[in-house]
């Protein structure tokens, strides 16, 4: 690079921009925004309403979307934590948050299924499922990081137990809280017009941004991510690097199920969050970020989460026919993961050098 | 060799085991009743399956119990060579009845073979199989159809001045899903009822909410919410609740779900739903009925026996009926 000709970098900054990996999910958002826009500018609209207890709330499908999209986004943090340190994915999530959502109403509600009121504080219940939820996080890191098995595999075993194991812990009944206070973490807080989800959300954002900032962890996951036999070298332990993300995932799985369960105060173990792990790794694909292991981005998975809910509010809103639904999704996935394929990209920065090189070409002759 | 002595071992552990065996059905006859126990082998799905499976579950195990006259076993599995294995053991230990819940409707004509040759009497519950039919004694089905139509002919006589549905589906292409849909979609054409959205939300609150929600922020209007399950109801009830359109029995939005689980019918008690229609997981009764008739050596006057399914609607259901069949 010639420091003098930086005066024409206009198609470098732009050649740049297609380069970062916060590019994909944001132009994978603008797209889908600007064809709602120009299908049906009414998807936009949001309205100040009053829910049924009186208090105001705003509503409209971005106040949806960004409500809705909050649990994926958490999940994206530690499953992006996960995947550039083990270069594997956690399959087993789903299961983990009906275990977690299962012990939150196990322990509010006690030995009866449907109690008059909480038999135990809140706060109690939600810092029980957050252990319960780590110690699965810890049983999947220790067969990844300790006896090297393969994520998806080791991981497999959750995937397949999980739902019998939330079944069991509630003796296979369907609990109900009746609760004022309950609802609010997965509703409204009164007079607060904005979901709390969304709150939680970027609360959670913004802790794992402050750890990021102030503690080594981003550095280390990367390294053993790379190449774990060199970071072993440098002094680092891969092992227990790889076992705490796996920690700090069932973490995710614990806040993630709290806002599952507080939504509608109950939990049906056989179909709560379904499938939402393979969103998950979605997300962090369609982040940018590489699925086998190394750099890694969080704002782009968490944007990329918030992309795959608005595709799915999108599809609800104009109907797509249901038996035809995934198809519709498929479609539209591949297309944006093939848009933030590192080629493409390329391709596309390329496309807009050639455009302005003939332009240079003539100036500089 | 080695291999012999494996098989001396295996051998001389399962005569030890079919010894054990012998020992435990003498003593069983012998604490029982004068008349011999009936041996009832009985495969279902897994438990923890649905609500559904696990009144349905619970409903047999009450039902065959050592009290009643039956030396029952029970196997569960979702799979269908795991439930095939099962029944060949069960045929190996001789039972005189072999009841089944198949996981799947191919397979199966083998194994039933094997258990015809051995005399033991095979009946079907709640699913059917492709199988001819002269290889069980009796298929006792859930209709459905019945259902949804049963919930569509309550909707029709509620006279609403308009019609307009918010159908909420289930996982496509399940029985379940197929009859419910298929009686409001046939009751709709011909009645020029209006389908205001019709989605899938695979049996899911979450999902459900979602739906409403969206079809709420599109300014659309509806009068009705035809939900294919209790936990689609309750999503659909809560996407209302946040949006401030009442619902219930003299409200703006009636609410249907199907499958009875008790706390939907004490939301249904509360006059916050309307109707709820059941899939009944209560089928002990007809296989006994059965039973008793093959014992005594009576003809079955007809192979396929077909369910009476229930249905509550919000005005007239009492707490007995809450207690008795929800689930």
């Amino acid at each position: 690079m010639n420091p003098n000709t930086r005066s024409k970098t206009a198609s470098e900054i732009i050649t740049g921009m297609f380069r970062k990996q916060i590019f994909i999910p944001i132009a994978a958002l603008l797209i889908l925004a600007i064809f709602n826009l120009i299908v049906d500018p009414s998807f936009f609209k949001v309205t100040l309403g009053q829910n049924n207890n009186g208090d105001p709330i705003l509503s409209g499908n971005i106040i949806s979307i960004i409500d809705y999209g909050s649990e994926l986004a958490i999940l994206a943090i530690g499953m992006t934590l996960v995947t550039a340190a083990s270069r594997g994915q956690d399959i087993s999530v789903g299961a983990a948050i009906a275990i977690s959502g299962s012990v939150v109403l196990r322990v509010l509600c006690g030995t009866n299924s449907r109690p008059d009121e909480l038999q135990a504080p809140i706060i109690v219940a939600f810092l029980v499922s957050c252990i319960v939820a780590m110690s699965f996080g810890a049983f999947n890191g220790v067969l990844v990081s300790i006896f090297k098995i393969q994520p998806m595999v080791a991981t497999l075993i959750l995937f397949t137990a999980g739902r019998s194991i939330a079944a069991w812990i509630n003796n296979n009944e369907l609990p109900v809280v009746k609760d004022d206070v309950f609802p609010v973490f997965g509703g409204y807080i009164p007079g607060v017009p904005i979901p709390t989800p969304f709150f939680i959300a970027i609360l959670c954002f913004i802790i794992t941004w402050l750890v990021l900032k102030f503690t080594n962890l981003k550095l280390y996951v990367q390294s053993v991510g790379i190449n774990e036999q060199t970071s072993r070298l440098n002094g680092l332990n891969p092992a227990f690097i790889k076992f705490i993300t796996y920690v700090i995932l069932g973490l995710c799985v614990a806040v993630a199920g709290f806002i599952k369960v507080s939504r509608l105060q109950t939990i049906n173990y056989s179909v709560v969050a379904k499938d939402i792990e393979m969103d998950a790794i979605l997300a962090v694909a369609l982040g940018g970020n590489s699925l086998s292991g190394g750099k890694f981005n969080i704002p782009s998975s968490i944007l990329g989460a918030y992309v795959i809910q608005f595709l799915t509010t999108t599809l609800y809103k104009f109907e797509v026919q249901a038996d035809a639904l995934p198809a519709y999704k498929a479609v539209v996935v591949i297309a944006l993961v093939i848009l933030s394929a590192p080629i493409v990209r390329e391709k596309i920065g390329q496309t807009f050098k050639k455009l302005r090189s003939p332009a240079q070409a003539e100036s500089n002759g | 060799m080695k291999m012999t002595k494996i098989f001396a071992v295996a051998a001389s552990m399962v005569l030890c085991g079919s010894a054990f065996a012998a020992c435990g059905d003498e003593g069983g006859s012998n604490s029982g009743s004068s008349d011999k126990l009936i041996k009832v082998g009985i495969i279902n799905n897994d438990p923890n399956e649905s609500g559904y499976r696990t009144a349905n579950v619970n409903d047999l195990k009450a039902t065959f119990t050592k009290e009643n006259g039956y030396d029952a076993s029970f196997s569960y599995s979702l799979k269908n060579e795991e439930q095939i294995n099962f029944a060949q053991k069960y045929i190996q230990d001789e039972v005189d009845y072999l009841l089944l819940s198949a996981a799947d409707t191919a397979g199966w004509d083998s194994v039933l073979k094997d258990a015809q040759t051995a005399g033991v009497k095979v009946i079907l519950f709640d699913r059917t199989i492709d199988a001819d039919e002269s290889l069980y004694e009796a298929s006792i089905v859930s209709d459905m159809d019945k259902e949804g139509e049963q919930a569509v002919e309550w909707l029709k006589n509620q006279n609403l001045t308009t019609y307009d549905i918010v159908h909420l589906q289930g996982v496509m292409g399940s029985a379940a899903q197929k009859g419910r849909s298929g009686a409001l979609n046939d009751t709709a054409k011909e009645l020029n009822w209006n389908i205001v959205a019709q989605q899938t939300a695979e049996w899911s609150s979450e999902k459900a909410q979602q739906i409403v929600q969206s079809v709420i922020d599109s300014d659309k209007k509806f009068n009705v919410i035809y939900a294919e399950n209790d936990d689609m109801a309750k999503g659909a009830v809560a996407a209302l609740d946040k949006a401030n359109i009442s619902h219930g029995v003299g409200k703006d939005v009636v609410v249907i779900g199907f499958d009875c689980n008790k706390w939907a019918l004490e939301e249904l008690k509360a006059g916050n739903w309307n109707y709820d229609g059941q899939c009944n997981p209560f089928q002990s009764s007809y296989i006994v009925d059965i039973i008793n008739k093959l014992e005594k050596g009576e003809k079955l006057s007809e192979k396929t026996i077909i369910m009476d399914e229930k249905g509550f609607d919000a005005t007239t259901i009492t707490d007995d009926d809450v207690s008795k069949y929800g689930i």
